[in-house]
């Protein structure tokens, strides 16, 4: 075959490879959508986390603004430790609440701000002071029958 | 006693091979690496070559892919309503794709469509003499033969995984919105949510880069031992799919705990 | 300037454990055709593989004008075999390339001439084999005999010092038979080069050669000019020259006795 021609249907083939790619990235996978650059980080402690992972989404009011760092365990105050990256164009007061969410009834987890009302923000190595453990499911239940286990009582004594 | 003591000698001797094998192949490897400089410099033989390896498997990459995405698109519905879930749909058939059935599935053609031909074609060459002859000519087969389809195999590779994940996609949206009736947003948005660029199609594409190594060095290794002979060759092109096909599902099985876990 | 352009000093090469050669010796004169020549299976194109260094002896040496073969490295080697040209039994074309290009293969490798010096040169290379008018074929698309003389093109392509040929004759017709003879003796006489063949066509080879070694039992079993062969009284080159079935050449392969194989 000319060379010509050869070069054409290789060219073709490649350019196809590098539009799957990027079709791929953009509608299939998440690049753009959550574009989070620059950050900062910020940490929180949590009694428990529940199953919140490295690289899980940040919320605030259902928009992402940034990622789980890392997650690890304090020996000697017996909590855990999250690092959070924020995406640098978003700041929070310092009083914001930081809250671990279930996407749906089965879903990940996610950490969700809810800003406060404070006048200072928060800056690179800042603690979040208040925050909401991860609900567990099993916690709930029992909560949930001892309850309803109290209230027989109390319709008993009526 | 003389048939276990004979077992336990073709045991030993088919492993021996096995593993002599796989270092003539590693040698074969980086003897390819060294004459490459010398094959870059005519890049003209490589796209030869990718003209051969890429572009003409395409089609089969193509309607199977298209395939294999409607049957995903099809069984995984019919599993997910069980559940109420059937917008996950986008999710499952693009993560098994990008993941798992992209790499291997190309992998697998590529090794039945590109390898055999790879093998069969070395191997005659050196039933025929012309290694022998170019040899003679103080060209160095590796550098003029080798080096090129390597190097075409190790870029097409990933190329077909990508465009085979990417119409197996289009397949299952075809299923199961065009069809089906799976509600279109949802489909996507549930996909974009879940498929991570880094985690699964960054390794879906690594894999595909050392699927696409194995494949073609075992094709190119088994037609340059191939016995000069009709049978030789074309036990050498059996080979060929056999080993690549077992190497490309173990290696997935490896890659896959590592990357995944 | 020694007289011998190739020489091979006391060389023993065997495939596995059993040897094929056992010390041989020849000498390959400046210019001159020489011929090899024994029954199928007794080595004869290995010879030619050693020489081109594509194995390696047990022992001894092949030298090419003063240098020994296999213990050069990958860069002298290189320059060895661009001295030499090889007509591979078969022809050996690459398959995938037209006449064209496989005549102009070496000199894409080996030069950077222009295109239009490397046209002029096959051109060239093809008509001193008669074939200047299948430049455009393909390999497949010729017969047996075209396809040797294209090799035969391709082997001269550079011009080369050294011209050997494996059975240059074997399964050819009358005529193409005559056309390669020719072909051989002038491209010598015209390149000023030397020339191997390995053959066991006994006619051809004694029309043309200047000397002519025999093979047998993995050594050189006589040696001479055709004139001093044809008056040989060994029984073997007598056996050989005149195409006689019994004689020190066995025709059964070596067996145990015919009784003990029937189980009598």
């Amino acid at each position: 075959m000319e060379r010509v021609k050869l070069d054409i249907w290789v060219g073709i083939f490649v350019a196809l490879g590098i539009i799957a790619m990027f079709y791929m990235a953009t509608r299939v996978g998440n690049l753009t959508s959550n574009d989070v650059k620059e950050t900062y980080e910020v940490k929180a402690y949590f009694e428990n986390i529940g199953g919140l992972k490295p690289r899980a989404a940040v919320k605030a009011s259902g928009v992402v603004v940034g990622r789980i760092g890392s997650i690890v365990f304090d020996p000697e105050a017996f909590h855990a430790v999250v690092k959070i990256n924020i995406d640098e164009r978003y700041s929070f007061p310092t009083d914001t609440f930081a809250n671990i969410y279930t996407a749906g009834l089965l879903g990940e987890q996610y950490l969700s701000l809810e800003a406060g009302g404070d006048e200072v923000n928060l800056k690179a190595g800042d603690l979040i002071v208040h925050t909401q453990d991860a609900v567990v499911l099993e916690k709930l239940i029992s909560q949930f029958l001892y309850n309803s286990a109290g209230e027989d009582d109390d319709k008993d004594k009526d | 006693m003389n048939n276990i003591l004979n077992f336990f000698e073709k045991l030993g001797a088919s492993a021996r091979s096995s593993l002599s094998g796989l270092g003539s192949c590693a040698r074969l490897f980086f003897l390819t690496i060294i004459y490459s400089s010398d094959s870059f410099k005519r890049f003209n033989l490589t796209i030869k070559e990718i003209y051969f390896t890429g572009v003409l498997s395409l089609v089969i990459i193509i309607v199977s892919a298209f395939f294999v995405g409607m049957v995903l698109g099809l069984q995984g519905y019919y599993t997910l309503e069980k559940y109420g879930s059937s917008e996950a749909i986008g999710v499952l058939v693009a993560l098994a794709l990008v993941r798992e059935l992209g790499p291997v599935v190309t992998a697998l053609l590529f090794a039945g469509r590109a390898g055999t031909a790879i093998t069969a074609e070395i191997g005659l060459m050196k039933t025929t003499e012309q290694l022998s002859a170019m040899e003679m000519m103080a060209v160095s087969p590796v550098a003029r033969i080798v080096a090129p389809r390597f190097w075409a195999g190790m870029i097409s590779m990933p190329i077909l995984a990508t465009i085979f994940s990417m119409v197996g996609i289009l397949g299952g949206y075809f299923i199961a919105v065009l069809i089906i009736g799976v509600d279109d947003g949802a489909f996507w948005s549930q996909m974009q949510a879940n498929v991570d660029f880094h985690n699964d199609i960054v390794d879906g594409a690594i894999k595909s880069i050392v699927f696409g190594f194995t494949c073609t060095l075992i094709a190119l290794y088994q037609g340059l031992v191939a016995p000069p002979t009709a049978e030789g060759v074309s036990r050498a092109t059996t080979k060929t799919v056999v080993i690549s096909s077992l190497s490309v599902l173990g290696l997935d099985f490896v890659l896959t705990s590592f990357m995944f876990v | 300037m020694d007289e011998n352009l190739i020489s091979i000093n006391k060389l023993s090469f065997g495939y596995g454990k059993e040897l094929l050669h056992k010390d041989i010796n020849m000498q390959f004169n400046r210019g001159k055709v020489s011929a090899i020549m024994g029954g199928s299976g007794c080595g004869k194109t290995t010879i030619l593989r050693l020489i081109g260094g594509q194995l390696k002896p047990n022992s001894g040496n092949v030298n090419v004008d003063g240098k020994v073969v296999h213990e050069q490295g990958r860069e002298g080697l290189r320059n060895i075999r661009r001295k030499m040209g090889m007509l591979f039994q078969h022809g050996a074309l690459f398959t995938d390339l037209s006449v064209y290009e496989n005549v102009a293969f070496p000199m894409r490798e080996h030069t950077d001439l222009p295109e239009n010096v490397i046209k002029d040169l096959v051109l060239l290379k093809l008509n001193a084999v008669g074939l200047r008018g299948a430049h455009k074929k393909m390999p497949a698309e010729l017969s047996g005999g075209m396809a040797r003389r294209v090799a035969l093109a391709r082997a001269i392509s550079l011009d080369p010092d050294i011209i050997m040929y494996d059975e240059p004759f074997a399964g050819l017709d009358p005529i193409s038979m005559a056309v390669i003879c020719d072909l051989i003796r002038s491209l010598n006489d015209a390149l000023g080069a030397t020339s191997i063949i390995v053959t066991h066509d006994v006619a051809e080879t004694f029309s043309f050669a200047d000397y002519i070694y025999f093979l047998a039992d993995g050594g050189v079993a006589a040696e001479g000019s055709p004139k001093q062969l044809l008056a040989s009284k060994l029984p073997f080159v007598k056996q050989f020259i005149h195409s006689e079935k019994d004689g020190p050449v066995p025709f059964h392969a070596e067996a145990p006795s015919y009784q003990s194989d029937l189980a009598l």
